[in-house]
Order: structure tokens, then C-alpha cells, then sequence
């Protein structure tokens, strides 16, 4: 069967057409990337937005985006190891609500914990799945939301979880140091540590492998699987980390949370920074400014008062854009 | 042998250059093609003549120069466009659709109708003129689905007739073929320029050539040798002019085993998918080589003792202890858990040159340094975390030792992508950042063995080491190998190319279908001998059964 993939992938790879884009202008544009839309976005947001360019809008976005940068963190990992996780608004609601559920009768620091741990547990399944049984992630990962979502609606009942009775539990994203919440130091420090994992260490090395060439990876020793199977349980329990930070931050939770718009949100963040979906590329800093872009685009709609509906379009708008670069770049390396 | 008396012109090819980003791949070729010849083109890899047939059946365009057909000047935009000037292209894909007959796909597209639906029995009646005609006995009722190569070849020539094709390319039409049915393939294009249809005949089967073509053209480099009948060309003659050397350089000298050097694989009863009981042994410092036609099991025997490949029984040592036939725990859990793969092998001390650099060895996108570090980086870092430096350093020697000289630039610099590159600047590092695809195929092909090298195995298997790969990187390869054997590893040297294994190889074992079908050594070594052996033409024993 492998055999057959191979020859296949060899003859298409053989009769690529002569036809290709021209080189220099977009591995250029490709490597700076995101960067100079972010840019423009933000210098035109600063001239045209008074409270745009203000310490305590720049701050209010980097904590609202605190939970989906710290999913896409992961999630970067996982693309670039050759998967994909579409499960992670779910996790993020359950993580939410089960911290939340618990909070009322136990102690904030076990409520976090176990959040967290039932998105670690959803992401060895979901890495079990992907690879020990060889199915797809994308399909895998959707099965698997519709099974957590509704997990989380058994935990709530399908109510709204509210632990106003619990102010303790609002200190894991509500305290302040530093003038800057927690929820923010929380996702400095999971971004800053999962982009030295990819880019400094042997198992980064081993993500970009597997998902460049899985075969030439194995061979040469990566065990492939098991490489896979650890960016899920990474993506799952950073899921949850989102979850319950934000359920901390606003003291209640419900199963509902999420749902898909996080799990686009997520994607389209690490796609448009250059992250490429097919694996083996991508970078950390993408990912950040992919979905502070994303949330520049949000922030500017609400300062200038635009009709929010056309928010959802211009985005996957872009995010198709972003998804056609990529696919045109690979056409000219190939 | 019947040498046609002059022919008119069918095609024309003026002052013809064509490159590619950078590198030329053809300078100012000019030839003429007879109506009804059999024309050969000849040249190493990359000498362009795959890219002249190319340019005859419009798949590209050339940069200058002039293409006449019947003496009046064309110029095409596409493959259509050459197919309705009668010039067809067979590639070395064929493109067979599995779930039509074999008399669908000749029709595929051109199909007789009736009211918009398929004329079956008129499709019938037609395909079976067309195939009388042709000469073969081809059923077209069979199943594209499990056509053997051959056939599918034939389906691709009908295809072409069907098209009234007066000139068809065939680029390589015999490199997957066996014997007999290069020998009945051969027969059909003699039957085909009886005809009157030209043949443009791209191969690197000299001897194919010397017995088919009318015409050889040979190229180098891009630029035409010469034209030449091929009554007048030896296969020594043309080799000598696509070298443009002397042979007897190609190999370096072998150097004897030690009598006492350890076994460093040993494979007792090996099985697996396509492998049946195979055992052998590869001693400290021997090149062993593995022949037997594509399909008899070499790769899989391969993949199968570097644990890539599911083991089903027997067993493979090592220097370093068993390493163990079946995946421990039992069968049940292993379909599911993974089973050692070819970390284990590594850690053994086996590792492989795969088949396909492109498919199985590099991660294209990704830089010249971390492919080469790839199987290495456990040595190269603490803690997990990667010591940068030491790496780079690591890597400058690999390539180094392998004679890559890594280019200084960034990619989009012109020609250095394909060549060597240039050294010197301080711009190391720069370099080794370059996607490895930069490289030319040869170096490609180097930072493999520079990826071994750094990992420093005692066995390495290396599947196809010099496949694609231009006349000076395969020296470079060829000493690679055998240095490499004379600092005390085990090779076992998998190869297409007799030469190639009789030239480096202390012995060779021939494989025929999925078993050790014959061994020689010393003199007993001849391509005649291995060539026999993996026909099993020579005295092959009773088959065992499976």
C-alpha cells in the first residue's frame, strides 16, 4: 500500500508542469510573510483610531487573545508536525466548564488542574486515534469535538456554570502584576516555551520532520508517531488552558463556549501567519502575528465602527488567501 | 541491420536552446529526424535529451531556436497542439485508467459515438483493426486494472496510432521492462518505422540503441555531440562521447576484506512482504552487492533489515546484539502500538541510503543542516535543547567529507542552485539555511551520506545510492562507498547498474523473486553471470515453494 502511495506520488511528482511561478519575488514575500499587513494594519490603525494606539487597548487585546494565542501556540506545532487539530474549541469548553463545575465545591487550585488534565486526556485520545489507527486528523479531531462538546453539555446540564461564589477562582486570570493581568504572563510564558521547543529543541527538529517528510524522518531514526502523538496531547491540554483561563477571567462557563469560531479563529491565525497547513514549515512568530492580525481586524471593526458582519467575511477572506499562497508557494518549490 | 536508404525529412530541429532557471539544458542543438526512422537520443542525465523530446511533443517551449515539420516551421504551445501535427509523446508515466478496458483507453477521449453514448461494438471493431494493424495480440477487453508494464506500453502506443501519430517520442520505454518484453517492445518499434511512423527513442540502454536505432544522436552537457548513423556506433563509441573520457577511471580500487573482520548484519530466514527466507551475511569492511531486477525483492530486503519494513519471520544480529525479528509483545499489540522501527535499526548501528532521496531521504523544504543532522541531533544537543553551534560545525564536516561544497548565498541567486556553488564568503551559515532542494542532485544525494556519515553507523545499506545523479557526483559516491568500507563499515550495495556493483562490490548476491537466487564472488562475477541469475536463465535450481 505504501509502495503503491510512492509510485503514484512519484509519477505526479514527475509530471509537475514546466509552468511554474516565477522564483525570488515569492519566497521573499513568502518569508516576510504576514509581517508587513500586520504592520500597515497597525500604523493605519494608530492614525485613523485615537484609542486605538493607547497602553490600555494594547493590553485589553493582547488578554482577550490570551486563550487563542496560547491554543494556536500549540496548534503550530501540531501543523507543523503533519496534523491538524479542529478539536480544540471543544476541549476549550470542556476545560472551561469542568473547572468551572468544580470550582464550586473544591479548592480553584484543583479545578485548574483537572481542567487542564481532561484536555490532556482528549488530546492522547485524539493522538492515539491519529496515530496508532492511522485515521485522519482532520476527520478524527472533527469526530472527536462532537463527542467532547457534548461531554461538556453532560458536565453543565446545559446550563451557564457561574462561580460568582467563587472569587478565588478568578485569580488564576484576573490577578494583576506588573499592571498586566495574569492571563497575559500565562500565555508569554506558554508561547515563549513551546516556540523554544520548536525551534531549539531535538523534538521541534523532530516536528518540523515529520511533518516535511514523514518517511525520511523515520528512516533516519524520528519516531514519527510518537512525535505526532505529543503535539496532540500539547494542543489539547493548551486548549484547555484557554478554556479555563477564560472561564476564570469571567467567573462562569457554559458548554456552548468556543465551539467552531475558536477552532477557526485558531487555524486562521497560524495559517495566515504562513504556518503551512500540509506541515514542515512554519514558525512561532507567524502564529503570534497571524492572530494579532486576525485581532487587529476585530479591534479596528469595533473602534471604527463598522457593521461586525462584515468582519466574519473579510476574515475567511483572508484566510483563503493565505491558504492560496501557501499552495502556490509549495507549486513553484516542487 | 537493414540500414534504410535516405529518408525525407520529417522533422527539423534549428540552433534549438532551452534552460532552466539558470542552467542551460539545451545549447543550440540542431538535428534532422527521418519520416520512418528510428532515431535515438543518448546522453548521460541531465545531457537534455529528455528535454529535446520534450520540445518535439510541445510539453515545453524552447527559448530559441526553430522546429520544422515536413519542412514548415511550427511552434507549439502545448502537447495538443504538437498531437494534431502528429507528434506524440510517450512518457515514462504511463497513465492508464484502472477501471476502463484496455480497448477504452486506447479510445479514451476519441471514443466512437452514437447520440452522445459510447459505440461499444463499433469501439470494439476499431480497436481491433487498430491492434491487428499494429501487430498485437492484445486483448482489448482486459482490464486497464493489473495491466503488466508492457502492455500498458502498448496501450499507449495504440493510443498514439489512434491519433494518426506519424512521430511518436518514447522517453526511456524500456527502463521498467524485463528482458523478453523489452526484446517484444522492440519488435513493435521496428514494426511501427516499417510503417512509416517515425520513433524519437530517448534511452540510456546503449546497447537498445545499437540494435534499434537507425540515427543516434548523442548529447553532452546540453550540446550535440553528433549525429551519426547507428551502423557506425559501438556501444564504447558512444559512451566515450557522452563522458567525454575514457572509462576504466570510474571505479576506485577495492580493498581486500580483512580475513578476520566480524560479520556486522547477519539475516537468518528473513521474511517479509515480498522477501522470503533470505539469509546473508555483510562483514566489517565488504561492499556486498545486492542485483536482481526491479520487482525481485532487493528494496524490501532492504527496508525489511533496516526494520522499515514489518518483519514476518527470522531474525537479523548485529554487532551490537539481535536485533529482534518480530517487534516484542506479540502480534496483536504491535499492529496497533508501534513497533520498533528504524530508530532501533540506528541505535543497532544499520543504516540506509533509501531508494528515492526525494520520497523517503530528504525533507526538500527544510535546510541543508538540519537534514543533514537529522539522524544525529541526540549527540548534538543536552537536554533536548540543540547546541547550534556544534551542530553547524558537525554539518560543515559531514559535507565536507562528502565533497559538498555548500553555496554561500541565498536561494534565488542565479546558478549556483544547480552547480556546486561557490565557495569562500563568510556566508556559511547562510548556506546552510538553503532549503536542501537548492542543491543539484548530486549533492542532494551527497548530504545523504553526509547525514550517515555524522551519524556514523557499522552497517549501511544503501538502496540506489547513484540513481539520477550526474557522472561526477556517482565517482564521488563510488569513493565514498569505498573509503567508507575501508574504515571498517558493511555495506550492502543495492543496484540496478551491473557495472556499478561489479566495479565496487568484494561479492554479489543476486535476487530473484524474493530470494537469494545466486551468489558469486571473484572471478565467477560477470554481468553475464548476474544477469542470468536474476533472469534465472542459468541453472536455476527446482523453485521452493513459498
Amino acid at each position: 500500500m505504501d509502495q503503491q502511495d510512492l509510485t503514484q506520488a512519484k509519477a505526479t511528482a514527475g509530471r509537475l508542469p514546466a509552468l511554474r511561478p516565477p522564483a525570488g519575488a515569492a519566497t521573499g514575500l513568502r518569508r516576510a510573510g504576514i509581517l508587513y499587513p500586520f504592520l500597515i494594519l497597525f500604523i493605519v490603525l494608530s492614525v485613523w483610531s485615537a484609542p486605538f494606539f493607547t497602553k490600555v487597548n494594547l493590553l485589553d487585546i493582547l488578554d482577550q487573545q490570551a486563550s487563542t494565542l496560547i491554543i494556536a501556540a500549540a496548534g503550530t506545532l501540531v501543523l507543523v508536525a503533519g496534523g491538524i487539530d479542529l478539536s480544540v474549541g471543544a476541549v476549550y469548553a470542556l476545560a472551561g466548564v469542568t473547572a468551572a463545575h468544580l470550582a464550586l465545591f473544591t479548592s480553584p487550585g484543583v479545578a485548574i488542574v483537572a481542567g487542564v488534565a481532561v484536555g490532556l486526556g482528549v488530546g492522547l485520545v485524539n493522538g492515539v486515534i491519529v496515530t496508532a489507527f492511522r485515521i485522519n486528523a482532520l476527520i478524527a479531531t472533527l469526530a472527536m469535538s462532537f463527542v467532547v462538546s457534548g461531554l461538556a453539555s453532560l458536565v453543565t446540564g446545559g446550563n451557564l456554570v457561574i462561580d460568582y461564589s467563587r472569587p478565588g477562582f478568578a485569580d488564576l486570570a484576573r490577578t494583576s502584576f506588573l499592571t498586566v493581568n495574569t492571563s497575559t504572563w500565562t500565555m508569554l510564558a506558554v508561547v515563549v516555551a513551546l516556540a523554544v521547543v520548536l525551534s531549539r529543541t531535538t523534538a521541534g527538529r523532530y516536528m518540523y520532520a515529520s511533518g516535511s517528510n514523514a518517511e525520511a524522518a523515520r528512516l533516519s531514526g524520528v519516531r514519527v508517531q510518537l512525535i505526532k502523538l505529543t503535539t496532540f496531547v500539547i494542543s489539547g491540554g493548551a486548549a484547555a488552558l484557554g478554556g479555563v483561563i477564560d472561564a476564570s477571567r469571567v467567573l462562569s462557563a457554559q458548554a456552548s463556549n468556543g465551539e467552531t469560531t475558536l477552532t477557526f479563529t485558531v487555524l486562521a491565525g497560524i495559517v495566515v501567519g504562513g504556518t503551512s497547513i500540509l506541515g514542515g514549515e512554519g514558525a512561532m512568530w507567524r502564529t503570534v502575528v497571524g492572530v494579532l492580525f486576525i485581532a487587529l481586524i476585530g479591534n479596528g471593526f469595533d473602534l471604527l465602527g463598522l457593521n461586525p458582519l462584515y468582519e466574519q467575511i473579510a476574515l475567511g477572506g483572508i484566510l483563503l488567501i493565505a491558504v492560496g499562497l501557501d499552495a502556490w508557494s509549495r507549486l513553484r518549490q516542487a | 541491420m537493414p540500414q534504410p536508404a535516405a529518408k525525407d525529412t520529417h522533422v527539423e530541429l534549428v540552433d534549438i536552446s532551452r534552460s532552466f532557471g539558470g542552467v542551460r539544458a539545451l545549447d543550440e542543438v540542431s538535428l534532422t529526424i527521418g519520416r520512418g526512422s528510428i532515431h535515438a537520443l543518448v546522453g548521460e542525465n541531465g545531457a537534455g535529451k529528455s528535454t529535446l523530446g520534450k520540445i518535439l511533443a510541445g510539453v515545453i517551449a524552447p527559448d530559441r531556436g526553430q522546429l520544422l515539420i515536413d519542412g514548415e516551421p511550427v511552434t507549439f504551445h502545448s502537447p495538443r497542439e504538437a498531437i494534431v501535427r502528429g507528434i506524440v509523446l510517450i512518457a515514462q508515466e504511463l497513465s492508464i485508467a484502472p477501471a476502463l478496458s484496455v480497448a477504452e483507453n486506447v479510445f479514451l477521449g476519441t471514443e466512437p459515438r452514437r447520440a452522445g453514448f459510447v459505440a461499444r461494438r463499433a469501439l470494439r471493431r476499431r480497436y481491433d483493426e487498430l491492434a491487428a494493424a499494429a501487430g498485437f495480440e492484445l486483448s482489448g477487453d482486459l482490464p486497464g486494472r493489473g495491466l503488466r508494464t508492457a502492455d500498458q506500453q502498448k496501450v499507449e502506443i495504440l493510443r498514439a496510432l489512434c491519433r494518426n501519430a506519424r512521430l511518436i517520442v518514447m522517453d526511456e520505454p524500456t527502463a521498467a521492462l524485463s528482458r523478453p518484453d523489452a526484446d517484444r517492445l522492440h519488435q513493435v518499434i521496428r514494426r511501427l518505422a516499417a510503417g512509416g511512423t517515425t520513433v524519437v527513442l530517448v534511452s540510456h540502454f546503449l546497447r537498445e540503441v545499437a540494435e534499434l536505432a537507425d540515427q543516434v544522436t548523442i548529447l553532452r552537457d546540453g550540446r550535440l555531440v553528433r549525429t551519426a548513423p547507428a551502423a557506425d556506433e559501438t556501444e564504447e563509441t558512444m559512451l566515450n562521447s557522452m563522458l567525454g573520457r575514457s572509462l576504466g577511471t570510474t571505479f576506485p580500487a577495492r580493498r581486500p576484506v580483512r580475513p578476520d573482520a566480524p560479520v556486522v548484519l547477519e539475516a537468518r530466514g528473513l521474511s517479509a512482504p515480498g522477501v522470503h527466507g533470505v539469509s546473508l551475511d555483510v562483514r566489517a569492511g565488504e561492499i556486498v552487492g545486492l542485483a536482481g531486477l526491479v520487482g525481485s525483492g532487493r528494496s524490501e530486503l532492504a527496508r525489511a533489515l533496516c526494520r522499515a519494513q514489518r518483519v514476518t519471520a527470522g531474525t537479523v544480529t548485529t554487532a551490537s546484539g539481535p536485533l529482534a525479528g518480530r517487534p516484542p509483545g506479540g502480534r496483536r499489540l504491535a499492529a496497533v502500538l508501534p513497533g520498533p522501527g528504524p530508530w532501533a535499526a540506528l541505535r543497532a548501528g544499520v543504516a540506509m541510503i533509501p531508494e528515492s532521496r526525494k520520497e523517503q531521504g530528504l525533507m526538500l523544504g527544510r535546510p541543508i543542516a538540519e537534514n543533514v543532522s537529522l539522524a544525529s541531533l541526540a549527540r548534538l544537543s543536552d537536554l533536548g535543547l540543540v547546541r547550534r553551534r556544534a551542530e553547524r560545525q558537525a554539518v560543515t564536516r559531514a559535507l565536507g567529507q562528502v565533497g559538498v561544497r555548500v553555496p554561500a548565498q541565498r536561494p534565488g541567486g542565479g546558478a549556483w542552485a544547480r552547480r556546486h556553488g561557490r565557495p569562500g564568503q563568510q556566508g556559511r551559515p547562510l548556506g546552510l539555511a538553503a532549503p536542501v532542494s537548492t542543491l543539484s542532485g548530486g549533492n542532494q544525494q551527497k548530504a545523504l551520506f553526509a547525514r550517515i556519515l555524522l551519524r556514523g553507523p557499522r552497517v549501511l545499506v544503501a538502496d540506489e545510492p547513484t540513481r539520477g545523479v550526474d557522472v561526477g557526483a556517482k565517482r564521488a559516491i563510488y569513493e565514498l562507498l569505498t573509503s567508507l568500507a575501508a574504515e571498517g563499515l558493511g555495506v550492502l550495495l543495492i543496484s540496478s547498474d551491473a557495472e556499478e556493483i561489479l566495479g565496487l562490490a568484494h561479492r554479489v548476491l543476486v535476487m530473484r523473486a524474493g530470494r537469494i537466487a545466486a551468489e558469486f564472488r571473484g572471478e565467477a562475477m560477470t554481468e553475464a553471470a548476474i544477469l542470468g541469475a536474476a533472469f534465472g536463465a542459468a541453472d536455476a535450481g527446482p523453485e521452493r515453494g513459498a
